[in-house]
């Protein structure tokens, strides 16, 4: 069995394309900006995981990360 | 068309493209996926003497590369000219640079956010179905002039609060500034100037007659210092706003219409599975990406190990990136439920569009109504489509045929 997902957005390389919220809006947030935030700690809620692999690999600025704990 | 001084010579056609590419050339205009391609195979960067010196990264590593690269490759000029006379009329934040880009930037992100997009959907809903009204009994129309033209000139004039029927001298302007004026200065400067003396009075109303629209938001702003942006800086963004929100998205939308037309596996799959418009909106955006932007080198570097040199600009093609096959696995096919996608349509780095939100809005809810209204459409034999030529390509003729062929 596979360990819990977690993600996070990198600041210094969110641009705000916004990828991440239309892919998986339970996973990420967005600023008044419009840049992006992981949820919460950034814990992959069982079920969601691959929105989360879904939302990284759309990110235009690669500033997603994902780890399995 | 004009015959003053400030026409540039006609260019000889291009015999060799690798070493003498030009964007303008007709082919180029017309099909410039093959093009693309055979540079790509010959090197990441390649280098024309036309334009006065010029770049273009043909790889998706590349364009990247550049495009995060503000220390060696600046904004100051962004489309690639016959001529590079001294700059003036800047439009920020798409003409800054660092450190004064961001806080230009941030005050245009909060109006253009996912959420004030949805607050706009429902006018700009309104605005398609206007625009079908006019045309539908007729059974054709060309969709150019008739529907994607309107649609992001009508939403943006919302969105400023200024009347949606002067949409018309929008269009004017836009053409001289980004068609015309690759080549013809004054054409260039008279759409410049018109354009500047319609927001002017836009800007001095406001100061008696406040409003809540995006003109008044801007004039409330203020800069990194925490001073009151100048009249000149909300001029040259209205400037930008309109430039960079119109003739692009009339592009976008009409080449995914372009597109559904000549495609009727897709139309009908999009009627079929409405659940699909998110990813079949981010493919046409790869597939048919509408704007090539330019930078200017200001110190020489490598670029995926080729040398770029000082004193050229940079044709900095998203479109030619997005076609990229070591980035996207059949490049040359519209797959509508392609699952990775990370097309760089609205550009990488810090000069991400700040209206992609507004643009993917209107291409789906312009996408949407079409189907819903006109579920079968084809392009009329008896017309002909044509291309815009340089920095945004799209149809402006698009001439359509609607219902089952009989």
């Amino acid at each position: 069995m596979a360990g819990k997902l977690k993600i996070h957005v990198d600041q210094d390389k969110c641009q705000g394309h916004a990828r991440c919220k239309s892919l998986a809006p339970e996973l990420f947030e967005l600023d008044e900006f419009g840049n992006a935030h992981e949820v919460g700690d950034g814990s992959v809620p069982a079920g969601l995981e691959d929105k989360a692999w879904l939302a990284q690999t759309n990110c235009p600025e690669i500033a997603i990360e994902v780890t399995e704990e | 068309m004009s015959d003053t001084a400030s026409v540039m010579p006609e260019h000889p056609p291009v015999l060799d493209w690798i070493h003498d590419f030009d964007h303008t050339d007709p082919r180029w205009t017309e099909n410039p996926y093959p093009i693309w391609e055979e540079l790509r195979k010959a090197s990441p960067v390649v280098h024309t003497e036309r334009f006065l010196g010029c770049y273009m990264p043909t790889t998706y590593q590349a364009v990247r590369e550049i495009a995060h690269d503000t220390e060696h490759f600046s904004s100051r000029r962004v489309i690639v000219r016959d001529v590079r006379p001294e700059t003036m009329n800047p439009a920020p934040p798409i003409t800054s640079d660092p450190p004064v880009h961001k806080p230009a930037k941030q005050v245009l992100l909060p109006p253009f956010t996912p959420d004030a997009m949805k607050k706009l959907e429902p006018r700009v809903r309104a605005i398609c179905n206007e625009l079908i009204d006019e045309f539908i009994a007729d059974g054709k129309c060309d969709a150019a002039a008739r529907y994607t033209k309107h649609i992001p000139v009508r939403a943006i004039a919302h969105m400023l609060g200024i009347p949606e029927k002067d949409g018309e001298l929008f269009i004017e302007w836009i053409h001289g500034i980004l068609e015309l004026g690759i080549k013809d200065d004054n054409a260039l400067m008279a759409a410049v100037h018109e354009m500047s003396a319609y927001f002017a009075g836009h800007i001095e109303y406001r100061k008696t007659h406040p409003t809540d629209d995006l003109i008044s938001t801007l004039m409330k702003a203020t800069d990194g210092n925490g001073q009151p942006l100048s009249d000149q800086h909300v001029l040259g963004s209205l400037r930008l706003l309109l430039i960079a929100g119109i003739d692009t998205t009339w592009s976008a939308i009409g080449s995914s219409l372009w597109h559904l037309a000549r495609t009727p596996a897709d139309r009908k799959r999009l009627v079929a599975e409405p659940e699909l418009m998110p990813s079949a909106v981010e493919e046409l955006l790869r597939a048919y990406s509408p704007v090539t932007m330019a930078r200017e080198v200001m110190k020489e570097t490598t670029i995926s190990g080729c040398p770029v040199k000082p004193g050229n600009m940079v044709l900095l093609s998203f479109p030619a990136a997005n076609r990229d096959p070591a980035v996207f696995p059949d490049a040359d096919k519209v797959v509508i439920d392609r699952k990775e996608n990370r097309h760089a349509a609205f550009g990488l780095g810090i000069h991400r569009c700040v209206g992609s939100n507004l643009a993917r809005m209107e291409m789906t809810v312009a996408i949407e109504e079409w189907l819903k209204r006109i579920p079968d459409f084809r392009l009329d034999p008896a017309g002909q489509v044509t291309w815009s030529e340089g920095t945004v390509r799209g149809p402006r003729q698009l001439p359509m045929l609607f219902g089952k062929p009989s």
